[in-house]
């Protein structure tokens, strides 16, 4: 089933109102187009009662055909004037009365079936198949088929291209955040009709803000899982903004997100819950805006014997982020020794009696050394020029806490690197 | 049915001598450390939508202590927030004690308790954390004794709605009556062996139900 709607002039409108019923549209210019209709009986009722919703949805004067192949419909549409509900095997006869010229073809053509005194589908229908393919050739068969009804193509459906941007010029700078973050909202709903209405989500938002008198300030939100949420998209961006506020007043905004396909995941019934990824997303927002943005996340191991080395990477529990996971392979049984590292580590004083440190001095530890273990010595990366090269102690202080020290070996400078708990 | 029920129930309690009315109290669900000796002396573990307070000086087990929990909570498929308020954080102690860093969320602040409040807050509030871990354990006394006793409420108030196992790791209890568990910890010794630190014995000890009870392992290299 097919519907075809006809209003010359409102080309647009009718695209427009083609695609809230489907997104298989054709484009017939200059005024037609033609949609495919199969399954909306169960949302709209029978032909008669879909013509209807199209033609009060359309919101111009159109001619509406329904009919089981799209150039009866087409055709219905351009030659009936109102409403035209064509059934299955009725295509010839409902068609017959249309004049000629509605079909098409070339001049010679035309000027062929004028001089036979053809008029309309109905008169072309009627003549014999094997004499108008002698007389009219290949051209003239498929006309007839088309007047018969019997017309069977698949659409040529319009493509959009995928573009999910928005922009507004504002009439007069904004230098606030308040009065900018309406106009994001509205971009924003804008960017989120579109995606929703192809059943599209986005794991990136770009903002670009055209400054007056200043470079352009661009911004953007990378999300772990595809997510369609406006109100948390609008906060984080603010709460982004806020952080780093652009320096000039603001004279345009201008808007995109990148589609991808929404996350689909059921949790097992056994599982225990995770946070909401929008949800979460938002929180994590929330606190990279209050401690800094490199300093919240999951923290990943470097392959690397570097002290201390690690990158801080986007929190996104269970989606597979770091293949086989970061578990140790070597998962304890017993309660393992820890380190509680000093960040940055501590400078120190430390005495060395007989190549041994007998006594530490910094300013929050203090002690004489009742235990020295070492020393350990590592080194890497000479090609950089932040290579280490350092003797590594484990030690005790007279009350009991132990630590752990090293001596670099180039500055001859020694540091507390943490405290074993 | 119900009078056999009551007349069970009197000649029980005049035998054994305990009460059996609270048939109706909630079952409280606990976080195993995966530790059994701490296990044995909390219970089961730390309690779940609770506030827990381990406290010790330092090098008395309290990191190694909660990396087994991490751990633990982690390979139940649990997602876990560390909110470190000093950035002492060791990922590669918490991944050789078997944590799965990927369902860790770190929040470094870097000396600042005030944030580390206010995330903790953010964090148990959006829900969906197992275990939220507050480590003030670097703190100053004097600045985490300045946490108000509302704030602390306020966690355990979200704590129970959440179910999160929230733990605070202190050089001192500040919660008070806040906390439905409190475990003290106290260094031993250090266990050298030839050139190399071994572990660490510590002694932990819980007054849960005003019982205090203690407990004893080793955190080993």
């Amino acid at each position: 089933m097919y519907a075809c709607l006809h209003a010359p002039g409102n080309l647009s409108l009718l695209v427009e109102c083609a695609r809230g019923f489907s997104p298989l549209i054709e484009e017939n210019p200059p005024d037609s187009v033609v949609f495919d209709a199969r399954g909306l009986e169960a949302l709209h009722g029978p032909p008669a009662a879909l013509a209807r919703e199209i033609e009060r949805r359309a919101g111009v004067k159109a001619n509406i055909a329904i009919a089981p192949n799209p150039d009866a419909a087409l055709h219905a549409a351009r030659g009936f004037a109102g409403i035209t509900v064509i059934e299955e095997k009725k295509e010839a006869a409902a068609l017959a009365k249309l004049p000629i010229n509605l079909l098409g073809g070339s001049p010679e053509f035309a000027e062929s079936l004028h001089l036979w005194g053809i008029r309309t589908f109905g008169d072309f229908a009627k003549l014999p198949p094997l004499g108008v393919a002698a007389r009219l050739g290949d051209e003239g068969v498929e006309l007839q088929r088309l007047a018969r009804g019997e017309g069977y193509r698949r659409l040529r459906p319009l493509e959009d291209p995928l573009e999910f941007e928005a922009e507004l010029e504002l009439e007069y700078p904004v230098d606030l955040l308040e009065p900018l973050a309406f106009v994001m909202a509205r971009l924003l709903k804008e960017i989120c009709e579109r995606l929703a209405a192809r059943a599209l989500a986005t794991n990136e938002v770009r903002l670009r803000l055209t400054l007056e008198n200043s470079p352009v300030h661009e911004t953007s939100l990378r999300l772990p899982v595809p997510m369609l949420d406006q109100k948390a998209f609008l906060r984080m961006l603010q709460l982004d903004l806020s952080g780093r506020p652009p320096i000039a007043p603001v004279v345009k905004v201008h808007m995109a997100a990148e589609p991808v396909k929404p996350r689909r995941t059921q949790q097992g019934l056994f599982v225990p819950l995770s946070p909401e990824p929008e949800k979460l997303e938002l929180t994590v927002a929330r606190v990279r805006h209050l401690v800094g943005a490199d300093r919240v996340g999951s923290p990943e191991i470097s392959n690397t014997h570097r002290p201390d080395a690690f990158q801080m990477r986007a929190f996104a529990p269970g989606l597979g982020s770091r293949p086989g996971g970061s578990v140790s392979e070597r998962a304890a049984e017993a309660p393992r020794l820890c380190l509680r590292r000093f960040r940055p580590p501590r400078y120190a004083q430390v005495l060395v009696v007989n190549q041994r440190p007998v006594r530490v001095m910094s300013a929050s530890v203090s002690g004489r050394v009742t235990v020295a273990k070492g020393p350990w010595r590592t080194s890497g990366e000479w090609w950089r020029e932040d290579v280490w090269n350092r003797d590594e102690w484990d030690v005790a202080l007279e009350l009991g806490e132990v630590y752990r020290i090293y001596r670099e070996n180039d500055s001859g400078r020694w540091f507390l690197e943490g405290a074993y708990d | 049915m119900g009078a056999a029920i009551l007349q069970l129930r009197s000649e029980l309690q005049a035998r054994f001598d305990v009460p059996l009315g609270f048939e109706n109290r909630r079952e409280q669900k606990h976080l195993p450390t995966g530790i059994e000796a701490i296990d044995r002396l909390t219970g089961g573990g730390v309690p779940c939508g609770a506030l827990t307070e381990i406290h010790g000086p330092e090098s008395s087990g309290r990191t190694a202590l909660m990396f087994a929990l991490l751990s633990e909570a982690t390979r139940r498929g649990e997602c876990c927030a560390w909110i470190d308020a000093a950035g002492a954080f060791d990922p590669a102690s918490a991944a050789e004690t078997g944590a799965d860093l990927e369902r860790v969320l770190w929040v470094d602040c870097r000396g600042n308790a005030e944030h580390a409040l206010k995330s903790a807050d953010l964090l148990i509030h959006a829900g969906g954390f197992g275990l939220v871990v507050l480590d003030l354990a670097d703190t100053p006394a004097k600045e985490a004794r300045r946490i108000s006793l509302a704030s602390w409420f306020r966690l355990r108030h979200a704590a129970e709605r959440t179910g999160a196992a929230l733990v605070a790791v202190e050089r001192e209890t500040n919660a008070r009556s806040c906390s439905a568990l409190r475990i003290g910890m106290r260094r031993k010794q250090a266990v050298w062996t030839g050139q190399l630190l071994r572990g660490l014995a510590t002694q932990a000890e819980s007054d849960k139900h005003y019982r205090v009870r203690t407990a004893e392992f080793t955190a080993a290299r």
